[in-house]
């Protein structure tokens, strides 16, 4: 398929629907709204079921119900929809069934704004809702990852049954440029719905749905059930992207549109012969630690660039165990930061490693 | 008399769509009462292979341990909204919710009534015993004024707690809603009648009509810290004139089905 002028909203929600997303349930929020618009429009198109709900906490249990029954199904929202969404995202957990959300995150805390923001790292990577479980967190920096993940986490949410996130940010959401499409995919028919499914106990003992396990020591079972199932994740699935690491003194760790702003800062910094590339993980969830400790022995120096206070900066601490100065660049609450001031933060890098040499 | 004048007649027996299990409810709870009547009329219909339960949280958390059926144990208050999802990709199948008056008036009051609201083709059975049972006795949204409760200990006082919620009389004005019913499970010809409601909002579901919901005056001896007997003459006494019994909502759409 040829490249089309795709706007990130539009995008994800086509290739969800390509994915062969049967069902998606929604409340609209600035600035992803344009996935539930189009939602409304293509998927009765397709016999398929489209429903905004009366809140992102029905929004998320309307989810829940079908993914109970099987097929695939994903909602989208925006970070205080999300906040609503983290009741049902546990049980959705505690219950194993397989569930993608797409965050297009936006300025807070509160009601904050709708300009771009990755002020929910820590809420999204660390879990969210309560209890221990852990979703699957894809972090996209163009419109053609966000197609690409988007396709990739439902797949994912299957294998592990369990909760992919697509976490982007407002900009990726309404942002413009060319992309593929994926191939349409044949949605799952009826009668090929999973053995676990609700589909009627016909022929067989009932399938029950649940996240309650009242006695502790079987929710201690059921707990490391998950655990044993993240080791497997943590083995499997983590994607990073390298950017002119090979011979690199300092290293910029940034994820999703950040990560795009520093690769036009470390371009321009290869021009001033100052040897720095990037590192821009891709699975926020599970994290690339043993990459990030691998690089603190061998650069100098690693500087965090997020859009926030200061989240992801605290795993790349962790990683890199105190081998090499971390440093952190961040701008929040809407502000988004230009290639010319991470450029600027990479010179005072290079600067201190000048002094300290 | 010979063996073969002993002829054994079966007269009373499980219906299909309950377990074996024993119920964790209280000594003259009505829940298990509910329990099977919603059973016997899903075996009579024959539809417990293709029938997909929502339990809530509440009392009924564990439900899905009686009935011999698929079954979901959704999050407090969002059984509506699980229902809508399941039902919406699932439309061949007979979803029911049961919840209780926590669940269902108190922290699920924007799912159902949105629920109700769409006319989502789903039946939901509706507990309401006036308290909360699961957690010790607290004030319901259905509590009675004046009625004690832990939580309430000198009575539900209107001018601090408000008052009660009578929800088929808020669903009914719903264009949305199809059937909507109070019954009351005091006494056998009340459990009689519940039966029937029962029946008729699962063959409304069948028919495609609507949302439809029947809500069962229900006894919480242990919360009321009363007798069984004491518990069922309280219903009569103090539920019945706050809850009257009724039709609040028989769409003109439904057909009489012939049965029970």
């Amino acid at each position: 398929m040829a490249k089309e002028l795709l706007k990130g909203n539009v995008a994800f929600a086509e290739a969800a629907i390509r994915a062969g997303c049967e069902a998606y349930f929604g409340y609209p929020i600035t600035p992803q709204t344009e996935a539930l618009e189009h939602m409304s429009k293509r998927m009765p198109e397709l016999g398929r079921v489209f429903l905004q709900a009366e809140s992102e906490v029905a929004a998320i249990n309307m989810v829940y119900g079908a993914a109970s029954a099987g097929v695939r199904v994903m909602s989208s929202s925006s970070s205080p929809g999300v906040s609503l969404m983290m009741e049902g995202l546990s049980y959705i957990a505690g219950s194993e069934v397989p569930v993608v959300l797409v965050d297009i995150m936006r300025g807070g805390p509160g009601l904050g704004n709708i300009a771009p923001s990755q002020g929910d790292y820590n809420q999204i990577v660390k879990g969210g809702g309560h209890g221990d479980y852990r979703p699957i967190v894809l972090a996209p920096a163009t419109v053609q990852e966000l197609i690409d993940l988007t396709v990739e986490a439902f797949d994912l949410a299957e294998k592990y049954r369990c909760v992919v996130i697509v976490l982007a940010d407002g900009s990726l959401g309404q942002m413009m440029e060319p992309a593929e499409l994926p191939p349409m995919q044949v949605v799952r028919p009826v009668d090929k719905r999973p053995d676990w499914a609700l589909t009627g106990a016909k022929g067989r003992d009932p399938n029950v749905i649940t996240s309650i396990y009242i006695d502790p020591a079987i929710e201690e079972v059921f707990n490391r059930k998950l655990m044993a199932k993240q080791a497997e994740i943590e083995v499997n699935e983590i994607r990073y992207r390298e950017v002119l690491l090979d011979d690199a003194e300092i290293a910029v760790v940034a994820f999703g549109t950040a990560g795009r702003i520093v690769q036009s800062a470390v371009k321009a910094a290869r021009e001033e012969g100052i040897r720095v590339g990037l590192l821009r993980p891709i699975s926020l969830y599970p994290y690339p630690f043993e990459r990030v400790h691998r690089l603190a022995e061998q650069v100098q120096a690693i500087m965090v660039v997020e859009m926030n206070g200061g989240q992801m900066v605290n795993d790349v601490r962790m990683a890199v165990e105190g081998l090499v100065p971390v440093s952190f660049y961040g701008r929040m609450g809407g502000m988004v930061p230009l290639p010319d001031e991470v450029l600027e933060e990479i010179r005072k890098v290079q600067a201190s490693i000048d002094v300290a040499g | 008399m010979t063996n073969k004048e002993l002829v054994e007649s079966l007269i009373y027996t499980k219906p299909e769509g309950l377990t074996s299990a024993v119920t964790h409810y209280c000594p003259g709870c009505t829940h298990g009462i509910a329990h099977r009547l919603l059973a016997e009329v899903i075996d009579e219909m024959g539809v417990r292979e293709e029938t997909i339960g929502i339990a809530p949280v509440g009392c009924a958390v564990f439900a899905y341990d009686y009935f011999n059926m698929d079954f979901a144990e959704a999050a407090h208050g969002r059984a509506p909204a699980m229902a809508t999802g399941l039902k919406r990709v699932s439309p061949d199948k007979v979803v029911f919710t049961y919840q209780g008056d926590g669940d269902l008036a108190s922290i699920g009051a924007g799912e159902i009534l949105h629920a109700a609201g769409r006319g989502e083709n789903i039946t939901v059975i509706f507990i309401n015993n006036a308290i909360y049972g699961m957690t010790g006795g607290q004030m319901a949204p259905t509590t009675l004024p004046g009625q004690r409760t832990t939580s309430t200990p000198l009575g539900r006082d209107v001018e601090m707690h408000g008052f009660p919620l009578r929800m088929c009389e808020i669903l009914s004005q719903l264009d949305g809603a199809v059937y909507v019913v109070r019954r009351s499970l005091h006494n056998v010809a009340n459990i009689r009648k519940a039966k029937k409601a029962i029946r008729q909002a699962f063959e409304v579901q069948r028919q495609g009509l609507g949302f439809s919901m029947v809500e069962l005056l229900s006894s919480c001896p242990t919360n009321w810290g009363m007798s069984a007997a004491e518990a069922l003459n309280w219903i009569e006494e103090h539920m019945l004139p706050a809850y009257p019994l009724g039709d609040y909502k028989v769409s003109p759409a439904i057909s009489k089905h012939g049965g029970n």
